[in-house]
């Protein structure tokens, strides 16, 4: 499982022509400037910075929306609730690649091609049915009597949610957090819509243009793959709870 | 359902607010509606993205599959159903959906398997159990961009480390185009779909395993059941909720694939690998056909759609009682 990953480390370290006569060892000698060079580069930390803005975007957007709806369902006896709620739950399996067209379409009209909300706003908006189910389970689970006394202390809704809701759910906050940082690193369609020019690029776009670009030059390639995938693999070691934790809920919830 | 915000006739009286008695009717009807407000307001955000951005795009698709339209201006060359018709008699669509059925069967019948296998295998105790279990979930964390790339480069012809793995064991004719070949590029396609999808499907596994209480298990095992016959029946029917689940999504997955075929053959070799979503935007933003794309993207909503209702109709009906438990509400 592992062996694909371990070939794409090893094989950054070698050259090219090293690669071809020496494809499976261990690099002889070890070439380390297949790596540096990218590291120097500023096109690659463009990449990056760019895909953590908007995660960190999407992720706000998303994150923000999702719990207030998500109060609102899971607090509040209201007339076209159920309604509303299998609206959104429906929206769980649209396939993102059926509104792909018309969003693009929609986005050019609105002047958001080649700016980061444009991948930020659908993003967060296709993250609503998931989020807002997986937080709407979290807020059922706290106690009425919380909701009571905070009432009575003279809390109003907007009060009850803000100071003591969100705060007693930080866990489940971190969890769909995790989901959507994952999901907006990885998502590849809507980036490649949207951005035409380089300067927003993320980074499965940076992969896929580099890798044309030096279609040649395997080892180059094979060190650029390794390194735009240390990001996403570092986050997954330092978040793996949330994350397990989440698509599990998620996906039993759903 | 726990609400004090808004008193209504199931919640019983009202604690929370300290009412000036019971006021006359039409004071309680501003409240209510004041209520009624309050809770729809926290979810106007929401319904605004919503709306806006999956609700009208989808609407729009639906609408713009009945015209002939290349993208520009509004869509005004009405054609009725003549897109689906075409549809249904394209071959390259054609070749999508049985593409698609290929995959569903493949993952039913070799991916989840194999997942459920080493679930099943890794929720013993067994040393550098977490270590496994974060070196089979890794693939799962990288996009599909990423995974593309790498395999390409491995399956590449001869000089990709494939090849020459086969040919180190001795196995030279073996490989060869791979990506390249129409019959060889589905399964080669398989192969990398499952080395990074089937830790997610273990991961659900074993989340369900864990759930499965040790004591039924010990029961079984003290009434001399041995470890088939453990497995058989008590593990199998325990976990079936979370197997209904991951089959759920392996086959909407099947039916949405993009990012790696697009990334790893575009679809070819001569469409030998293209999917609905690949060939819905060929259509739409190669060829600007973005009616007959459109047409396309209705068709996999439709397919969607139906198999979604129809497997929660018959499938997941059971599991969604209790759970979910608003599904049987208004609407659905």
């Amino acid at each position: 499982m592992g062996v694909p990953l371990v070939y794409a480390v090893l094989s950054g370290f070698k050259s090219t022509d090293q690669l071809s006569r020496n494809p499976i060892g261990l690099p002889d000698p070890w070439i380390t400037s297949n790596y540096t060079d990218i590291l120097g580069s500023g096109s690659f930390w463009q990449l990056v910075g760019s895909s953590t803005l908007i995660a960190a975007g999407t992720t706000a957007v998303v994150v923000a929306v999702s719990a207030l709806a998500a109060f609102s369902f899971a607090r509040f006896a209201f007339r076209g609730r159920e309604m509303l709620f299998t609206l959104f739950t429906m929206g769980l399996m649209f396939p993102f690649a059926v509104a792909a067209l018309p969003l693009f379409l929609l986005l050019r009209s609105m002047g958001l091609l080649d700016n980061p909300l444009g991948v930020i706003l659908p993003q967060a908006a296709f993250g609503l049915p998931m989020t807002i189910v997986i937080l709407r389970g979290f807020f059922r689970e706290i106690p009425a009597e919380l909701e009571e006394a905070a009432t009575l202390d003279g809390c109003g809704p907007l009060g009850f949610f803000w100071r003591i809701l969100l705060p007693m759910a930080r866990p489940a906050l971190g969890t769909v957090s995790v989901l959507a940082v994952v999901g907006s690193w990885n998502n590849f369609l809507l980036p490649l819509l949207v951005f035409n020019e380089p300067t927003w690029w993320t980074i499965p776009i940076g992969v896929q243009q580099f890798q044309g670009q030096y279609s040649a030059e395997y080892a180059r390639v094979f060190a650029y793959l390794v390194l735009a995938m240390v990001p996403a693999l570092a986050f997954y070691a330092v978040a793996e709870r949330q994350l397990v934790g989440g698509l599990t809920a998620g996906a039993t919830k759903g | 359902m726990t609400s004090t915000f808004l008193p209504d006739k199931r919640s019983g009286p009202d604690v929370g607010v300290p009412s000036p008695a019971a006021g006359p009717a039409r004071g309680r009807t501003r409240r209510r509606a004041v209520h009624w407000l309050t809770a729809v307001g926290f979810q106007v955000p929401a319904l605004v993205l919503f709306g806006t951005l999956v609700l009208l795009p989808m609407l729009f698709a639906l609408y713009a599959s009945f015209f002939r339209w290349g993208g520009f201006g509004m869509p005004d060359d009405y054609i009725g159903g003549d897109n689906f018709t075409r549809l249904f008699q394209d071959p390259v669509f054609l070749g999508d959906l049985w593409r698609c059925l290929l995959l569903v069967g493949l993952s039913l019948l070799l991916q989840l398997p194999f997942a459920l296998a080493l679930a099943v295998a890794l929720n013993q105790r067994i040393r550098g159990r977490a270590v496994y279990r974060m070196l089979f979930f890794a693939p799962y964390i990288l996009s599909e961009a990423i995974t593309g790339v790498l395999f390409s480069m491995i399956f590449a012809p001869d000089d990709g480390l494939a090849d020459h793995v086969l040919g180190a064991i001795g196995l030279d004719g073996v490989g060869g185009q791979w990506f390249a070949d129409p019959s060889t590029v589905m399964a080669t396609l398989f192969l990398v779909m499952t080395w990074k999808y089937f830790g997610f499907h273990m991961m659900l596994y074993l989340a369900g395993l864990q759930s499965i209480p040790a004591e039924l298990t010990e029961a079984a095992l003290i009434d001399g059941a041995g470890p088939w016959q453990r497995f058989r029946n008590v593990t199998l029917p325990l976990l079936a909720p979370t197997l209904r689940i991951s089959v759920f999504l392996s086959v909407i997955g099947s039916i949405q694939l993009f990012d790696l075929v697009w990334v790893v053959t575009a679809g070819g070799p001569d469409h030998h690998s293209e999917t609905m979503a690949v060939t819905m935007f060929q259509y739409g933003f190669k060829r600007y056909q973005v009616g007959y794309a459109s047409a396309i993207s209705v068709a996999m909503f439709g397919i969607s759609l139906v198999f979604a209702l129809a497997y929660q109709r018959f499938v997941l009906r059971r599991d969604l009682q209790g759970a979910t438990t608003t599904m049987r509400g208004g609407g659905s």
